[in-house]
Order: structure tokens, then C-alpha cells, then sequence
């Protein structure tokens, strides 16, 4: 264990931008010398201007001052002249947005509001640990090994792999079938992935699957599967199918889709017919030299393409698979190449060819042998001449039309290789909303096989889909270190493909440096500390290896919590979880935000002076609480915030510290939860949503109201509700009696 | 990691460049970006929610500059321009003029300059649809957090005006272009798009009748931070809107303007249609399509904003013109289902004005572009890599993961 740091502080004002026509700083610097008893405490009229900030290195290289306590703007400016090394702790009290630009100038209130926010961030830094990374403070600890695991060797994985290699690191491909290609395996030609989009290209499979053979980077296991990971970033033991072992430090998953069960496709006359046949099928006999008309090997003289055979149906597959439109004009081509008097008929909803592939669509229109419309198909029977006849209604030819084709082509759906699929309901393994599906997957899609405590496989989405659920960051993921890519995470192109496979192996080498380091990913990517769980105090809730977003934790036999520290995210939502108080890091722990809490002065009740504190997440709420700031709008100076990593960080212990201190309320801010979820670790507004229960009980039992406790879900682009939020709060709060802990 | 000396220069500081930047660099890279506006950010700074979320862009971005406030690995210039480039794949030589700096980094963005400024110029952040002073935070969010002084448009007198009203010496009437030299290993160009010109438009009545508005001047009336403070107001009048049709393809899909879908304006109208839902509950709205593109997993939200909306028409047609009918709009399509002409009387028209590459006058030797200008990208030779929306018009995740991607192969140019 590192010894710890002994502390010398130094506390600095900013008087600039208003503050000092707001505050009494004289006075201020008077509570500090008195209260904070640092070994430098300065006043500067703009503490980021050169001069200023250039006095207070100098307080660091030649005082020894190690903290430093910087009373000035928010925390989110002038980050690249307030920076220091990282063996100091820094901490930014933000005066000017939160007490100055928001309360009366020279105000009592607003001269306690300041004092407080000092005592708060005093406190703050005297329980704060410049954190080391883990390994250095374990000493089983082993080296973290860089090599990518990519699993399934289509395009996905093969390029995941090849990338990965020409960056300079080791990958092993694990492929379950006896050679590389997979799915694309059966493509005649693509789609155009280049200018000037409108030619069919070879696939390039053979040509990628010998680049990756011949790559001395590239490991290329075939006719394997996983049979257990264990471990975590930069740790992860794996075994496959036929003995084989490894470490590796991160996963690639891109384990492709398989299409949607054409058995289901029975009122589009599949199985009445042989003549009826998916796009799959259709494709595997034109790679294989010739097409013709199952029934009776004829060469067709019309063949006609359903498109969303299954697709955009809300009984079947509610989405859209992406792809299928510009398959279906490729295949087209391939019937006019084959016999140029043969016709092409397609029939579509909306014909879906995004961006520069509208040139291919174009190039096909112009084409008088492929006929094109939009349409709803009414039914498909085989005609006494062998033809298929087709009923479609809603054409843009004109109303309903009857069309005879020689062969029907469904354009079948894409679903993903991790659903799993359930014959109960609606023939898909979907419920509705899908939720069945994903809760299932990730206990037995068992192409991972994770011996982790919360599962075998990566978590879903709707639909089956380990996709990730940001915009802003598509590779977020559930489970650290191992990336989703290709078709198994969205139905997409092979050139879409190429390019995810690309970005997911981007992340698996970024995961293993930043572990090597001891950091975290994304978001907190610049974070190296990590939670220290004080094991011998533990009840074996299981509180936090249920809680954590994340499946960090997996549990011995007694179900004591297995820290894999590789995994974390340094959320904290175990820390908000634990009963006990038993999990904290050296940045960030429990006792640091009672004490700031604690730290609040609180009047008497004969004051009339309520005292609020409001916990808010740092990543949504907390800009929204300073973009408010800045734009000046009045804050009731009644509140004090304290800022968290995330609300799933809250634990109630914080509650019961303000409420017997004296505090009149608490206001929670988070981030939006539910389906369309905008917290950035997935689960931690949502959990303390749940744990707003426990908080009731807490109130209950100092027999307090509950309204005394409020949460709410704020958007970063809130900012201009926000005020009105938080001073109606406060509101509220003045009209009940004070709190009857004040002064015990 | 392999060793990574050299830098790679990032053109444009958008969503794709600054998701490539930071992901380089939390691989271990240096970066330099370039951005020609006077933030971070680019276009979807400017949005007021992505789709199908219906979340804030912000959120994102204010993520990411953390990322970049934090990362030691990371330079960045704003309101600046890449203006030589030479050498090849691993070896460029990079000149990058910087505007003059007439804000400069000592500002505080205390905001006594805005409270003396005078001139009042029209506000590019909200596509012109209000103004701002002279002086003046580019938005409210701005990244990073600094007046900006619009040399273009206002006088140099003014500008020292302000210099007097600040107290930090941060505003520098005498500045000068400056330039700065890079040494880089690969250039990511992530110039992004500009909505195609609505004056090329003028069969839709675009920049001609006050009520046709395009689809990025939605956003930004939609937006709390728009010159509305969110509300959807027509700009001719200021008042509320009766009904609101949706133009699709307002110069896409089309041989006499841009040849190519631009693959996100039908899911941008469906969204911006929930937004003058959430204000306007009864109003009739019309979309006229040719085909409504909300490709793989995106017809759910198709589905959600579509169904069981009664006021809510969809019209398989294109507009052919848009004319002033008394305070009103008439539009002229033809119904492809029916196959007959339809006009209808609406009180605001949105144009779904497509995305056209923003080429900002790059010119780069072995850096190449297709007929629709869109960055024909080979990293392995040229050691330029297109990115996002420079490369193709795309929605903002495939944006994401192309950024992602374009990091590793700008990383492998600089072994």
C-alpha cells in the first residue's frame, strides 16, 4: 500500500468576473485562514491570467503545497491553465457560477453560500488519495496482455482481425466453421461499396480470408468455438473447443446473423412452392453457376423480389433489415446478365438505398427489364401455366395489378446470431417489445460463454441485439472490453461492416493500453483509481455484483464480491449499493461526501435559513446546474450541491449524514432513465430511483416527511428549466418546519 | 503499442473529427485538430435532439470535450484553416493559418465586451434567423467557453470598444494570422457537410417566402437555445403555426441538384415532426416522400412517430412548387399512388434540404473526391482517410463508428 500523501494546502480566491463585487473576500479569506488553516491562502483578481496561476506553481515547486483548493470559475474552464501533476490533488470550488452570478451581491446568504462551497471543497480534498492504479498495490498482480480475441471470421471478424494486426498487436481469430468467410461465403457479388456506386464488385472474401492467413500477426483458429472466458481486460483466460488456451486482453464479437426463418414466410408461399425461394437461396444458386427454376430446372423468364418478406411486420420481424433492397437489385442484375429477355419485377414498401447507393438504384431503374414498384402484396399462388401468380395492391402502376413470375425471391430479414430464438412467441423469440429476447441472450446465446456472475453473454437490446444504446458512443458496452461489430449488433451493409469492424477493433486496442495504465474506458477514460472493497466487513448481500451495470463482480461460493478491477468502470454504483460502507476509491468514497455534507454550516432554527443539499450527477445535470449559472439566472442560495459520478454512486448512509446534521432537504439530480436511458452507465439514475425506497424508510425512521426528498431526471439541454426546478424546491421546502435535528 | 511518433492531423473539429481525436488518443496517439469555426462541435452542436432517442447533442459533446480537456495528447485550433499540405502517407507537412485571435485565450467569457458591443450581426449559429452582438459566445454551449468577434461584419472601432470593457486583456484589436506547423503521419479529413443552398431551390420558394424554412433552421427554433428559445413559431409573423408540411428530398434524388439520398432527412422530419407534436397536439402535418428511408432498426421510430397520428398525412408524392397563397403556402405534387396532381394549403413548410459535402476549398495532393464530392478514401496508400459525413451522408452513429475506425487506420500511417 502507498504511504499516504501528507497534505500541504493551499487555498486560492479569484475576485474576477464579479465575484469580489459579490463577496466580501476579505472576509472570505479570513473563514479560510481560520477554518481551513492552509499553508497559503491568496486573493487574485483573475487567478487565470498568467502571472496569477504562474504564483501558485510557484507555491507548488518551491512551498511544497501538494493541494490546492481553487476558488474560482466552474470546473468545466480555463481546464488547460488550472492543470496540475498528477501526484497533487487539485479541487475547484466554483464561486463565481454558483455564488456569484446566481445570488444577491453582498448578500448574507450569499457570503454563507460561498463560505460553505470552501468548507465543502476543503473537506473534500482532505479525504481524497491521489490514486494509484491497482496494480501497483496488488502484488499477485500480472501483466496485462495486449492480443485481440476476435470471434467469427466473416468480414466482420476478419477485417476486425487484419486491422488489428497492421496496428502492430496479436489477434487470434476463433472461426466455428471449418474456413473463414462466413456468411459472405455465398455471395456471387456485392452490392457497390466505391464511386461511382453503381456496379456489382466481387466480394473479396477469398482474398481477405488469405490476407489473414498469411498475416503472421493473425492466429486463425477454424472449426472452434469459445468454451469459457474468464477474467477481464487485459485478463481474459479463454478456452475453445478442442483444448486449446489463452490469455488475452480484448474481444472482438462478430458473430454475424442468420436470416429470419423463411418457415414463416408460408403466406408469401414459401414451402407451397419450390418455386418461391429466399434471397439466400437465390444467391447461393447464382454463385453456383446458373439460375433456374427449382420446380423443373428451367431458366426463368421473369422472376419477381418481395421485399420485407417478414420485414416491417409488426407479427413478424418489426424491423427493418437494412440491406435487402440493394440485394434485391443486385440479384435483379443477376437475372437480366443470366438471359437479358428475362424480366425482374420488385415489388417494396419504400425502396430503402441510402445515400450514395441511390446511384446503384438509379442505374437499375434505368434498366427497362427491372420493374419496380411499391406495393402490398395480397397473395402468392401457383398458376395452372407453373407461373406464381401475385396479387399486389397499393401500386404506384395504378391500383391492384396481377403479376406471373417464372420464380418468386423473398427478401428475407437479417437476425442477429445472438438471439435467441424462441418458437412460443410469434414464431421469433419476441415479445412485444422484444424484451424477452434480450433478457435470454444474455444467459444463452452462449457464443461468449463469460464465466461471469451476471451471464454467459453479452446483454441485448430490443430485438436480440448486443448493440450499444448511445448515439454519441457506439461501442459502448456492458461488459468492458468486449466490442460488438457487424451484422450481429445491426442489420448492415458489407461496407458498413467494414467500417465497424474497423472502429471495434480501434476500441479493443484502446481498452488494453488504457488497462495497461490502470485506467478505465470510456467515459471515465482519464480516471486510474479503483474501488477497494474492505472484504472483511462484508454480509454477502450481493448488493453490488447485482448492481453493477457492468457485470464487474462475480462472487466466491459464500458470495463474497470478486473485484476484477480491469472490468471497472468507476461508477460507483457498488459503493451506492453497499449496506456496509465497505467499497471506496481513493478519489471518491463515502465518507468524503458524508463529510462534505457535514461540512455545511447549518444556522439555527431561529435563523429561518433552511439548508438544502443537492446531489448531482456530473455528467448531464452538473453542466445543465452551470450552464444555469452562466446565464445568470437567481438560485435560492438555500441549496448546496455536491457533485457525483453518477446517482447509482448515491448511498442512503448520505441521507441520514444530512438529515441529522440539520439539512432541511435533499434534491437528487440524474440523468433520464427507462427505455430511451440517458445515464451514462447505463442503470445508476435508475437505481437510485429504486433506492429512493430505502431513503423513505431512512426518513421515516427519523421521523421526517418525505417530501423532504426529491429526485429528478435532467437533460444536459435542461438549463433553463433548471432554476426554476431547483428554487421551487426550496419553495417547498420553506413551507415545512425546519428540521428538527438542527443543532444536535 | 507500436510506437506512435507523429501526430495525425484531424480536418474539422464536428462529431466525427473530435470522436476520431479522442478515440486516437485514448489509443495512445497525438492529435492535432483543426476546426474552422470558432468551437468544437460542427453541425450537431447546432441540432436540438438526435433521433430515435430524442436526446440532446450535447450530452455527447460535453463527454467528449471532457475527454479532450483531459488528455494531455490532444491539440486543438479553432477558427482556423489547414492551408499547405506536402509529402505523403507518414511524412506531411501540415501549415495551419489561424484566424487573428482578436478573443483570445485569456478570456473568461465574463461577458462586459457583449454588454458595450453596439452591432448587432446576424447569428450563424441560428443558420441567420435572429441576431446576436457582434461580439459574442458562438452559443451558449460553446466548447471551448470564448467570446468570438465576427471580424466579418463588424467594425474594428467596435472591436475596440470592447477591448476597453475587458479587464483581462483578452481582447486584442491589433491581432494578426498566425500560423502554426505540423509534422503529421496521417490526415483524417472530417470536413463534414453544409446543407445544400436553399437559393438553388427557388421552384420551392426557399429564401424567397419567409414561411418555408429548411430543415436545419427547424432545429434550431426547436432548440431551448434557438432564437425562439424553442418554441415553433412561423418567422414570418411570430405566430403559431395552423399546419406544417414536410418536403422530403428538397434538392436529393435529383440529376438537377445533389445525385444522392442524403439518408437522414427522413428520419430528421420524422423527428421534427415530433417536435411540432409535442407543441402543436392537433395540427395537421403532411410529409410528402418519395420513399421514407428509416433503414434497419430506425422503423421502429418511424413506426412510433407515424402510427396512430390521425393528423398526421403521408403523401408518397414530390413537391413540385411552392407558391404564396394570401398568408399562406400552396404545394403543388403529384400523388404516385394515385397518380393525380394535389396541392394543399399549409401555413409553414419544412424543406428537407439534403447534406452536401463541405469541401472548405481542401485541396491536398493525393486526396481525391468522387462527382458528388464526397472523399474517395484509401488510408493504406494515401494515408488520408475520409471520415463521417466528408465520406458519405450518414446519420450520426454510422458517423461514430466510421470515426472510430478512421482512428486505427490513422494510427497504423504513423507506426
Amino acid at each position: 500500500m502507498a504511504d499516504k500523501m501528507v497534505k500541504k494546502t493551499g487555498v486560492y480566491l479569484c475576485s474576477g468576473c464579479d465575484i469580489g463585487g459579490a463577496l466580501n473576500m476579505e472576509a472570505l479569506e479570513k473563514m479560510v485562514n481560520s477554518e481551513v488553516k492552509p499553508a497559503v491562502c491568496r486573493t487574485s483578481e483573475a487567478l487565470c491570467l498568467p502571472e496569477a496561476w504562474a504564483a501558485v506553481e510557484a507555491d507548488m515547486n518551491n512551498e511544497g503545497v501538494n493541494c490546492v483548493l481553487l476558488c474560482a470559475c466552474s470546473s468545466r474552464d480555463k481546464t488547460d491553465v488550472f492543470a496540475v501533476d498528477l501526484d497533487k490533488l487539485i479541487e475547484r470550488v466554483p464561486i463565481r457560477e454558483q455564488v456569484a452570478w446566481v445570488s444577491k451581491p453582498n448578500d448574507e446568504d450569499t457570503q454563507m453560500l460561498a463560505e460553505d462551497y470552501i468548507r465543502m471543497g476543503a473537506s473534500k480534498l482532505k479525504d481524497m488519495e491521489p490514486p494509484v492504479p491497482w496494480f501497483q498495490e496488488d502484488e499477485k498482480a500480472e501483466p496485462i496482455d495486449k492480443t485481440i480475441l476476435v470471434i467469427g471470421g466473416g468480414i466482420a471478424g476478419m477485417t476486425a482481425a487484419l486491422e488489428t494486426s497492421k496496428a502492430g498487436y496479436k489477434a487470434v481469430l476463433v472461426e466455428k466453421e471449418s474456413q473463414l468467410g462466413g456468411f459472405a461465403n455465398n455471395f456471387k457479388k456485392q452490392t457497390p461499396t466505391k464511386s461511382p456506386w453503381t456496379d456489382l464488385e466481387d466480394p473479396g472474401v477469398a482474398a481477405l480470408a488469405s490476407a489473414v492467413q498469411g498475416d503472421g500477426n493473425i492466429t486463425v483458429l477454424t472449426g472452434t468455438t469459445v468454451e469459457k472466458i474468464k477474467g477481464g481486460p487485459g485478463l481474459f483466460d479463454c478456452s475453445f473447443t478442442g483444448g486449446k488456451e489463452m490469455r488475452v486482453g480484448a474481444i472482438v464479437q462478430a458473430s454475424g446473423w442468420k436470416p429470419y426463418k423463411a418457415e414463416k414466410l408460408d403466406h408469401l408461399g414459401y414451402g407451397k412452392s419450390s418455386d418461391v425461394v429466399t434471397n439466400i437461396e437465390f444467391e447461393k444458386m447464382a454463385k453456383a453457376g446458373a439460375i433456374k427454376r427449382p420446380s423443373d430446372g428451367k431458366s426463368p423468364d421473369s422472376v419477381a423480389f418481395i421485399q420485407c418478406a417478414g420485414s416491417r411486420d409488426a407479427e413478424r420481424l418489426p424491423y427493418c433489415s437494412s440491406v435487402c433492397c440493394a440485394v434485391s437489385l443486385k440479384q435483379a442484375k443477376y437475372v437480366r446478365e443470366t438471359n437479358p429477355d428475362a424480366k425482374a419485377y420488385i415489388i417494396y414498401k419504400d425502396m430503402r438505398t441510402p445515400a450514395q447507393m441511390e446511384n446503384f438504384y438509379k442505374a437499375m431503374q434505368a434498366d427497362p427489364g427491372i420493374m419496380l414498384t411499391k406495393g402490398e402484396i395480397r397473395s402468392i399462388e401457383l398458376d395452372a401455366d407453373k407461373s406464381l401468380g401475385i396479387e399486389v395492391g397499393e401500386t404506384i402502376l395504378g391500383g391492384d395489378i396481377k403479376l406471373n413470375a417464372d420464380m418468386v425471391v423473398l427478401a428475407t430479414g437479417m437476425v442477429p446470431s445472438t438471439l435467441v430464438e424462441d418458437d412460443d412467441a410469434a414464431g421469433t423469440g419476441l415479445t412485444e417489445d422484444g424484451k424477452k429476447a434480450a433478457a435470454s441472450a444474455e444467459a444463452g446465446a452462449m457464443i461468449l460463454n463469460l464465466g461471469y456472475r451476471k451471464g454467459t453473454d453479452l446483454p441485448t437490446l430490443k430485438y436480440g441485439f448486443p448493440d450499444s444504446h448511445y448515439i454519441c458512443f457506439p461501442y459502448e458496452t456492458q461488459r468492458t472490453g468486449i466490442f460488438a461489430c457487424g451484422t450481429v449488433r445491426a442489420p448492415m451493409s458489407v461496407a458498413q461492416t467494414v467500417s465497424d469492424a474497423t472502429g471495434a477493433a480501434l476500441k479493443a486496442i484502446q481498452c488494453v493500453e488504457l488497462t495497461a495504465k490502470g485506467n478505465a474506458v470510456h467515459p471515465r477514460s482519464y480516471d486510474n483509481a479503483y474501488p477497494e472493497f474492505f472484504l472483511s466487513r462484508c454480509t454477502q448481500c450481493k448488493r453490488c455484483t447485482e448492481e453493477c451495470p457492468f457485470g464487474t463482480l462475480d462472487e466466491d461460493e459464500k458470495g463474497t464480491p470478486k473485484p476484477n478491477p480491469t472490468r471497472c468502470r468507476r461508477c460507483g454504483v457498488c459503493m451506492g449499493a453497499c449496506p456496509e460502507r465497505i467499497v471506496s476509491f481513493k478519489n471518491y468514497n463515502v465518507p468524503m461526501i458524508g463529510n462534505m455534507i457535514k461540512s455545511v454550516e447549518v444556522p439555527d432554527e431561529s435563523d429561518e435559513k433552511p439548508r438544502i443539499i443537492g446531489l448531482i450527477c456530473e455528467n448531464d445535470a452538473l453542466p445543465a446546474l452551470d450552464m444555469a449559472c452562466k446565464l445568470k439566472t437567481q438560485i435560492s442560495p438555500w441549496i448546496r450541491f455536491v457533485n457525483l459520478r453518477c446517482l447509482g454512486s448515491v448511498n442512503t448512509v448520505w441521507v441520514a449524514d444530512a438529515m441529522s446534521k440539520g439539512m432541511d432537504g435533499i434534491l437528487l439530480f440524474g440523468c433520464k432513465y427507462g427505455d430511451d436511458y440517458q445515464c451514462h452507465f447505463i442503470k445508476g439514475s435508475e437505481l437510485c430511483n429504486r433506492r429512493m425506497e430505502n431513503i423513505s424508510e431512512t426518513l421515516d425512521k427519523l421521523a421526517l416527511e418525505s417530501d423532504r426528498i426529491k429526485m429528478v431526471e435532467v437533460a444536459i439541454s435542461d438549463y433553463q428549466k433548471l432554476p426554476q426546478i431547483i428554487n421551487d424546491f426550496c419553495a417547498e421546502i420553506e413551507e415545512l418546519d425546519p428540521n428538527p435535528y438542527k443543532g444536535f | 503499442m507500436a510506437d506512435i511518433s507523429k501526430p495525425i492531423l484531424v480536418i474539422g473539429g464536428g462529431i466525427s473529427g473530435v470522436t476520431t481525436a479522442v478515440e486516437a488518443a485514448e489509443a495512445g496517439a497525438k492529435v492535432v485538430i483543426v476546426e474552422s469555426n470558432p468551437y468544437l462541435g460542427g453541425r450537431v452542436a447546432q441540432l436540438h435532439q438526435y433521433f430515435p432517442k430524442l436526446c440532446p447533442p450535447n450530452c455527447g459533446l460535453e463527454i467528449n470535450f471532457k475527454r479532450i480537456k483531459f488528455n494531455p495528447d490532444i491539440t486543438f485550433y479553432t477558427d482556423a484553416k489547414v492551408t499547405s499540405v506536402s509529402g505523403s502517407r507518414g511524412n506531411f507537412d501540415v501549415t495551419i493559418t489561424l484566424n487573428p485571435r482578436f478573443v483570445n485565450e485569456k478570456c473568461t467569457a465574463c461577458g462586459e465586451c457583449e454588454k458595450v458591443c453596439a452591432t448587432e450581426v446576424p447569428s450563424k449559429f441560428n443558420y441567420g434567423l435572429n441576431k446576436v452582438k457582434a461580439i459574442s459566445l458562438p452559443h451558449e454551449m460553446a466548447f471551448p467557453n470564448r467570446y468570438w468577434f465576427d471580424a466579418s461584419a463588424a467594425s474594428l472601432d467596435e472591436l475596440k470598444k470592447c477591448a476597453a470593457a475587458c479587464k483581462y486583456g483578452a481582447i486584442d484589436p491589433d491581432a494578426k494570422p498566425e500560423t502554426v506547423t505540423v509534422n503529421a503521419g496521417a490526415i483524417v479529413v472530417a470536413t463534414g457537410w453544409k446543407p445544400y443552398d436553399m437559393a438553388s431551390l427557388d421552384l420551392l420558394g426557399a429564401g424567397q417566402l419567409p414561411n418555408v424554412i429548411s430543415n436545419v433552421q427547424m432545429e434550431r427554433l426547436a432548440a431551448e437555445n434557438g432564437p425562439t428559445k424553442g418554441k415553433i413559431l412561423r418567422p414570418a409573423d411570430q405566430k403559431e403555426p395552423e399546419s406544417i408540411a414536410f418536403v422530403q428530398c428538397a434538392g436529393s434524388r435529383d440529376e438537377n441538384h445533389l445525385k444522392q439520398c442524403s439518408s437522414i432527412c427522413c428520419l430528421a422530419s420524422l423527428k421534427q415532426i415530433n417536435y411540432v407534436r409535442q407543441q402543436y397536439p392537433d395540427i395537421p402535418i403532411y410529409m410528402f416522400y418519395i420513399d421514407v428511408r428509416a433503414n434497419g432498426r430506425y422503423e421502429d421510430f418511424f413506426v412510433k412517430v407515424a402510427k396512430d397520428d390521425a393528423n398526421l398525412t403521408l403523401v408518397k408524392g414530390k413537391v413540385a412548387s411552392i407558391k404564396q397563397d394570401g398568408p399562406d403556402l400552396l404545394l403543388e405534387a403529384e400523388d404516385t399512388l394515385t397518380g393525380k396532381k394535389t396541392s394543399q394549403k399549409v401555413n409553414m413548410a419544412v424543406l428537407a434540404t439534403g447534406m452536401q459535402p463541405a469541401r472548405n476549398g481542401l485541396s491536398i495532393p493525393g486526396l481525391d473526391y468522387d462527382d458528388m464530392d464526397f472523399v474517395i478514401s484509401e488510408p493504406d496508400t494515401t494515408g488520408i482517410i475520409g471520415v463521417g459525413c466528408a465520406k458519405s451522408p450518414v446519420e450520426v452513429v454510422q458517423c461514430m463508428r466510421n470515426a472510430t475506425g478512421a482512428a486505427l487506420k490513422a494510427i497504423q500511417c504513423c507506426k
